[in-house]
C-alpha cells in the first residue's frame, strides 16, 4: 500500500476544505472498497481524510413525505431501518442482498454509491485497463468476460457497476446531494452515474473536493408495492449476474405506473424507462412482464462469454415484476 | 504491512529514479488523485511518519506508535499480539478477521488501526470470562463446528454478534447471518446447529 497522510476531520467544513487543497486527497467512511483498493495498488491517495465523525448518520423524513438519507448511514442500519421497510422495501431487500453483514455494518450510504466495479482486470495493476490506466486497453473485451456488461459499455470499457443499492436507489428516482467548492448541489440518479464511453475512468458526475453528504428518496406511495431480486452464482454473498428492482402501481388489474432498474448487467445502476413504458396501461400480467423484458434488453451488446446474461436479465425481471405483482 | 514488501521495495527504488528528474517538492503536487491511474506519477512513497494511535480493547486501553496504513487486524496481532484474530484473504471476502468494533461486527483487515480509536473493540480473546467460555465458544466445541480452526474466530464473533441482530429463525435465515465467514473445511453444518443451540438457549433462558 503507498503511504498516505491521514486526516480525521471535525467538521464538514474542514473535510471539504482538506480535499479540495489536496488533488491527492479521498475521504474515508467505511473503506470496504478504498482499502480493499489501497492494499491491490488500484487506488492510492496521498491523503486519507476521515468522515465518518460529521454528523451524516440521520434517516429523516421529508415534509413531502420523502425520506432524507445521510451519507454515514451504515448499509445494515439503511435496510433494517422501518421507514425504509415500510416504504421502499427494494431498497431494504437490495442492501440485504449486497455484501455480508460484516461490510454492511460497515459501508455507508454515500460510500456505496461510489462502490468501483469488481471487473478482475480492474483489480489486477498486472493487466490492461482503460478504467484503471486511461489509454491502456480494455483487458475484457476479447477476455474473461462472464461476469461483464451488456448494457451501456463501449469499446473502452464492459465493466459492471457493482452496487445492488444504487439499482433500488435507480428505480426510486433518488437525488445525491453533494456539497462542493462551488456550492451545493442536488444531482438525480440518472445522471449521477456516467456510462463509460471514451472515458472510463470518469464514473461518476462528482468533481474533486465535492462531499456527498445523502440522498432524498422522494415520495412514492406505490413503492410499498416493490421488490429487489438478484440471481448470482452462489445465493449469497456474491455479486450480482443480473438483478432487478421494480415496483408496481396496480389498480383494478392494470397497471398505472411502474419502477424498473437493472443491476449486474450494465456499466451503471441501469434505469429502463422503455421497460416502464411498456407496462404502463397495460393488464398485470406475464404478457406485460414479458414486453418489459423485452424492451429492458433491446439493444444489449453480447460479448463472447455473457451472452447468457441478456436471457437472464429478462427472466430475473420477469420474475420479479411477477412478485411484485402478486404482492396485496 | 508494517514490514516493507518487495512491491514496495521496487516502488521504491522506482520513486528515487524518478526522484531525480523531478525538482524537490513536486512529487507530491504531481501525485495522482485518488481516482487516476498508476501511470500518472506515483505519490511520494516516503513512509509517512508514524502516528499515536490509542485502542481499547477487550476492556484494555493500549497506546501505540503505528504507520498509519496499519489495519485493525494487524496492529491486534502484530502490535498487541491478540492472534486470535486470523488474516485469511486480507481483502475482506474471508470473515477470518472478524471483530466488534462498538458492539458491531466489522472486517478487522479492512478496518484502519487510526480509525478505530475511542471505539470499543472485542475480539475473541475476550468473550470468555475467566475460564468460563462464551456459551458460543462451548456450543461450537460441542457441536464440533470446526476442523482446522483458522476461521472459527471469526465464525465465532459473527455469531455472537448474530444473536443481537434482526435474524430470522430458520437454519437457512442462520446460514444467510453467517455467508461473511468462509469455512474451507465445511464445517457449515455443526456451525448452524451451534448457533441455534445458543439462540434455542437464549430465547428459553
Amino acid at each position: 500500500m503507498h503511504p498516505f497522510l491521514y486526516t480525521l476531520a471535525a467538521d464538514e467544513p474542514t473535510a471539504r476544505r482538506i480535499a479540495a487543497t489536496d488533488p491527492a486527497a479521498a475521504f474515508i467512511a467505511g473503506g470496504t472498497t478504498l482499502i480493499d483498493l489501497m492494499k491491490l495498488n488500484v487506488e492510492h491517495p496521498a491523503q486519507l481524510v476521515d468522515i465518518t465523525r460529521l454528523p451524516l448518520a440521520k434517516v429523516e423524513e421529508l415534509p413531502d413525505g420523502g425520506i432524507r438519507v445521510g451519507a454515514m448511514v451504515r448499509n445494515s442500519d439503511l435496510a433494517n431501518h422501518m421507514l425504509i421497510q415500510a416504504r421502499y422495501p427494494v431498497l431494504s431487500q437490495a442492501l440485504l442482498a449486497g455484501a455480508s453483514p460484516q461490510l454492511r455494518n460497515m459501508a455507508t450510504t454515500g460510500g456505496n454509491i461510489l462502490q468501483r466495479t469488481r471487473c478482475w482486470y480492474f483489480r489486477d495493476t498486472a493487466t490492461p485497463c482503460n478504467k484503471r490506466d486511461p489509454g491502456s486497453g480494455c483487458s475484457a473485451l476479447h477476455g474473461q468476460n462472464r461476469i461483464h456488461a451488456v448494457l451501456g459499455a463501449s469499446d473502452h470499457c464492459i465493466a459492471t457497476h457493482a452496487s445492488d443499492m444504487c439499482v433500488a436507489l435507480a428505480a426510486l428516482g433518488a437525488i445525491v446531494r453533494i456539497h462542493g467548492p462551488s456550492g451545493d448541489r442536488a444531482l438525480p440518479f440518472s445522471i449521477f452515474h456516467l456510462v463509460p464511453g471514451a472515458h472510463p475512468e470518469r464514473e461518476t458526475a462528482l468533481q474533486h473536493g465535492e462531499l456527498i453528504v445523502g440522498i432524498d428518496i422522494p415520495r412514492l406511495p406505490f413503492a410499498t408495492r416493490s421488490v429487489y431480486l438478484k440471481v448470482r452464482d452462489r445465493r449469497s454473498y456474491a455479486f450480482a449476474l443480473a438483478s432487478a428492482a421494480v415496483a408496481l402501481d396496480i389498480r383494478d388489474g392494470i397497471i398505472r405506473d411502474a419502477r424498473v432498474a437493472l443491476g449486474g448487467v450494465a456499466t451503471k445502476p441501469w434505469r429502463s424507462q422503455a421497460a416502464e413504458s411498456a407496462l404502463v396501461g397495460k393488464t398485470a400480467g406475464s404478457a406485460a412482464y414479458h414486453a418489459a423484458a423485452m424492451a429492458a434488453l433491446e439493444g444489449a451488446v453480447p460479448r463472447a462469454r455473457n451472452a447468457f446474461k441478456i436471457e437472464l436479465a429478462k427472466r430475473t425481471l420477469m420474475r420479479a415484476l411477477a412478485r411484485a405483482g402478486a404482492l396485496a | 504491512m508494517d514490514d516493507p514488501n518487495r512491491r514496495e521495495f521496487i516502488g521504491t527504488v522506482v520513486t528515487t529514479a524518478l526522484a531525480s528528474v523531478l525538482a524537490p517538492g513536486t512529487a507530491r503536487a504531481d501525485a495522482a488523485s485518488p481516482h487516476s491511474p498508476p501511470g500518472a506519477p506515483p505519490p511520494t512513497l516516503t513512509p509517512p511518519p508514524d502516528i499515536p494511535v490509542a485502542l481499547t480493547v477487550n476492556g484494555t486501553t493500549v497506546r501505540l506508535t503505528l504507520d498509519p496504513r496499519t489495519t485493525l487486524l494487524d496492529a491486534l496481532r502484530e502490535s498487541m499480539h491478540l492472534t486470535g484474530s486470523k488474516k485469511g484473504c486480507d481483502h475482506g471476502q474471508c470473515g477470518a478477521c472478524t471483530v466488534h468494533l462498538n458492539g458491531r461486527r466489522v472486517l478487522a483487515c479492512l478496518t484502519l488501526a487510526v480509525m478505530a480509536q475511542d471505539q470499543p473493540v472485542t475480539t475473541i480473546e475476550g468473550l470468555a470470562r475467566g475460564d468460563t467460555l462464551h456459551p458460543m465458544q462451548q456450543a461450537f466445541i460441542d457441536r464440533d463446528g470446526l476442523q482446522c480452526g483458522y476461521c472459527t474466530p471469526g465464525q465465532i464473533m459473527s455469531a455472537v454478534a448474530l444473536l443481537n441482530e434482526p435474524c430470522g429463525p430458520a437454519d437457512d435465515d442462520v446460514r444467510e447471518c453467517m455467508s461473511g465467514n468462509i469455512c474451507r473445511c465445511g464445517a457449515y453444518p455443526n456451525i448452524v446447529a451451534a448457533v441455534q443451540d445458543v439462540r434455542t438457549a437464549t430465547a428459553r433462558g
